[in-house]
């Protein structure tokens, strides 16, 4: 026991006001879901927060069908100055109600209140500002003199930044004119539903956001709907490859972004204090929840040693515990599935030789848990090389040339993103040029903003989310 | 180049970036009831209270010791600082004053707060503060020589000034706020802690910006490495424009979280303050009593 112990300093719920049950959200109006209804849990606890609508093949015709009236006769005339207005109207009412949605986020997805207040928060705000900037700009944004919306378009996001990966979708698709169904993730539906009372608060005209809940034959029945024009998913390689399958010969234009395995480089040169952080927060971030994660660890082997021995004792003060507290580093894992994937995969790990450390921690009894853990001694045939975890399990492996960092971070299917630490300006830039990945970070990780693109190479999916670069998904360029 | 130099700069670099990030990150702890009633008494049991004026006089000083002996004079609970800090001319009369108490006696010398001072001067001036009663001793590093490259002489020169100090504790200012970068910051913390320094010191609080939270993280990784390479324990002293409770709870947590916990006790950490400490006594009466008093429940001195 440590003789600083900081006591609990939980953020109070009482902000948000969670009902029992939800409805879909179809032409402005909630409804209910005709198929079964199923319960969102709050995993740091296991209890049940609300029971939530499961939308059928049904329910997607009539918000498909919503959403093409809206965009016939309401959004897609709109000049974009007047779609601008709806935007800042909805970034400023996420920021007023900023608080309210950290505490519903951490609550449903089990992240802890510092991210959600502190970085998933204020980013969603900031990709509604950004884009509604954009929106009476388009025709100067380099894809010709007045490009087009698509239409229609469904979208697919993941739990684990379950408002903004909303934000990525919609509001670049609000901001170039298409209407949009919005079908969250199975275990986070809660703050998409907010996000729809906040439409109606912005007085967003109805049936341009529609909002579906339920599992995956509800993604399906929305990606497949023949009158969607445009498919955008974020979420596994596996459910992004049958997605690209069923699309393919339509006339849909698809934005893939998938699953990541990546590198975080660190050079014998590196500010290493600082370096230290940025794998901590690379790979603990959200408990490694994270497509983007660094869950390879590249060192060079001449300072491997005395960068395990720091990053074992940063470890150790990383505080795991209830996700609303304002002093928790890491919370829960978000769903029972997950955990169990994540357990296996370090079982695996542990058998196919790799040397486990678990930072010492005590876990809640109820709930989801996973200690912060690290596995050295992994080469690059290894599965926790090779396989994305997904949780807060970083494997170590080690290089001894700049030549040999690359060939090794490259070496994976996949290629969302990689990280690069030296303090020598020129490597940077050397490295950057050969790493496949669709964002390099430089002496830093998991840094995001809304003007910068954001997507991967090869399996890690196709489009650009974010930037200027994010507008041209939801345009006829 | 010599070996001195060698040294500092095989130092690995900070990125400023990535340091104010990580500071950031530690203030936003959140430090509540239990906690933060351990911490306060701590952070007063920490508090160099400092008087560095032109204007100080005997009487001034003796208000300040009377302070330092019993903060607040209606409750027996709570502690002493940790020292008082004063002119070497006002040494005699504090030594005086704080006679048969556990207060330490700090004077800063070398020519303070700017060392342009021959060196026979400022060991002098040293010397004089030790014979008149001081215990522990602040002294500037010659920030000129540092910045034009000559270390070494910055070396010499601590190593002489923690002679003069004889049995004094040294404190090693390095002035952060003249040194400019974290760089530079590092390389000056292990070079006075390699020169002998007991404690190093952030600032002077004569010139802005003092102490920040990022410096003083800087500073604190720096004794955790060198305790790490050498067994030799080293203290730190953030100083000037650190004011509030909360402030004083950033700090707190910044040493937990980066020296460890070694450090949380005032022979390892200090904050040179002076109106901390009534920000300090009026939390800690809120916390006893649950009602924030106010100002006239606290003395001016």
């Amino acid at each position: 026991m440590s003789i600083f112990e900081y006591a609990p300093a939980p953020e109070s719920r009482d902000i948000v006001d969670i009902k029992p049950s939800y409805g879909l959200f179809v032409n402005g109006e909630w409804t209910d879901g005709k198929g079964e209804a199923f319960k969102t849990i709050n995993p740091a606890t296991e209890e049940t927060l609300a029971e939530v609508a499961c939308a059928t093949d049904a329910d997607v015709d009539a918000a498909v069908a919503a959403a093409r009236a809206a965009y016939d006769k309401v959004w897609g005339p709109m000049p974009g100055r007047e779609r601008a207005k709806y935007l800042y109207r909805i970034a400023r009412i996420i920021q007023e109600r900023g608080r309210e949605l950290a505490v519903l986020e951490s609550l449903d997805n089990g992240k802890p209140i510092r991210e959600s207040r502190d970085v998933d928060i204020p980013l969603v705000a900031a990709h509604f500002f950004y884009y509604a900037g954009w929106a009476d700009k388009l025709g100067y944004a380099g894809l010709g003199p007045n490009p087009r919306p698509l239409g229609v378009a469904g979208q697919v996001i993941p739990w684990n930044f379950p408002l903004l990966m909303l934000a990525w979708k919609i509001a670049p698709a609000l901001a170039c004119g298409n209407t949009v169904v919005l079908k969250p993730a199975e275990t986070t539906p809660l703050t998409a539903l907010l996000f729809a009372e906040i439409c109606r608060q912005a007085d967003l005209p109805p049936g341009v956001v529609n909002i579906l809940t339920g599992a995956g034959e509800t993604g399906a029945a929305l990606v497949n709907h023949p009158d969607v024009n445009k498919v955008a998913f974020t979420g596994s390689t596996e459910v992004g490859r049958r997605i690209a399958e069923s699309v393919a010969g339509t006339r849909k234009k698809l934005t893939l972004e998938l699953g990541g395995k990546a590198a975080n480089i660190v050079f014998d040169d590196a500010a290493i204090d600082q370096a230290v952080e940025g794998v901590v927060n690379g790979i603990f971030f959200n408990q490694g929840h994270v497509c983007c994660a660094g869950s390879r660890l590249l060192l060079q082997e001449s300072v491997a040693e005395d960068f395990l021995a720091r990053l074992r004792r940063r470890m150790g003060t990383l505080r795991v515990g209830d996700p609303l507290d304002k002093n928790t580093d890491v919370g829960a894992i978000n769903s029972a599935e997950q955990l169990e994937r994540i357990r296996a995969l370090s079982e695996i790990g542990e058998a196919e030789g790799g040397e486990r450390y678990t930072a010492p921690c005590e876990l809640p009894e109820r709930g989801f848990w996973f200690a912060p853990t690290i596995f050295t001694g992994v080469s690059q045939s290894h599965r926790i090389a090779r396989e994305e975890i997904f949780g807060p399990v970083l494997s170590v492996l080690t290089f001894r040339t700049p030549e040999e960092a690359v060939a090794k971070a490259n070496n994976t299917p996949y290629g969302l993103s990689a990280g690069v630490w030296t303090e020598k300006g020129s490597r940077i830039l050397w490295m950057a040029d050969r790493l496949r990945a669709g964002v390099v970070w430089a002496n830093t990780f998991n840094k995001f903003d809304p003007t910068s693109p954001f997507g991967g190479y090869k399996e890690s999916g196709y489009g650009r989310e974010g930037g200027r670069h994010g507008l041209e998904a939801y345009l006829d360029v | 180049m010599t070996e001195l130099s060698t040294l500092l700069s095989g130092l690995p670099g900070v990125d400023r970036v990535g340091a104010d990030q990580r500071a950031a990150t530690l203030a936003t702890r959140s430090i509540k009831t239990t906690a933060k009633a351990w911490a306060i008494d701590l952070a007063i049991r920490m508090v160099d209270l400092t008087t560095l004026e032109g204007a100080d006089t005997p009487g001034k000083v003796r208000t300040l010791c009377a302070k330092a002996r019993r903060p607040e004079p209606s409750d027996a609970s709570c502690p002493s600082v940790a020292a008082i800090c004063v002119y070497p001319s006002m040494v005699p009369v504090a030594a005086e004053a704080l006679k048969g108490s556990k207060v330490h006696l700090a004077s800063v010398a070398t020519a303070f707060p700017s060392g342009q001072a021959p060196l026979d001067i400022r060991l002098d001036d040293t010397r004089a503060a030790v014979a008149a009663g001081a215990d522990e001793i602040d002294m500037v590093i010659n920030r000129g020589a540092f910045l034009s490259g000559d270390v070494q002489r910055v070396y010499d020169e601590i190593v002489a000034v923690k002679e003069a100090c004889g049995k004094a504790h040294l404190k090693v200012i390095l002035e952060t706020g003249e040194l400019a970068t974290y760089d530079n910051v590092r390389r000056a913390s292990w070079l006075a802690m390699h020169a002998g320094a007991d404690f190093i010191k952030t600032s002077t609080g004569k010139i802005s910006p003092a102490a920040t939270l990022p410096v003083t993280m800087l500073m604190l990784e720096a004794v955790r490495d060198f305790r790490e390479a050498t067994g030799r324990q080293v203290g730190v002293k953030p100083a000037g424009g650190i004011r509030t409770t909360k402030d004083a709870m950033k700090y707190l947590v910044v040493v937990n979280e980066t020296a460890g916990e070694d450090w949380l006790d005032p022979d390892w950490f200090r904050f040179g303050a002076s109106s901390l400490l009534n920000d300090l006594l009026m939390q800690r009466q809120k916390l006893t009593t649950g009602h924030y008093s106010g100002p006239d429940y606290v003395t001016v001195d």
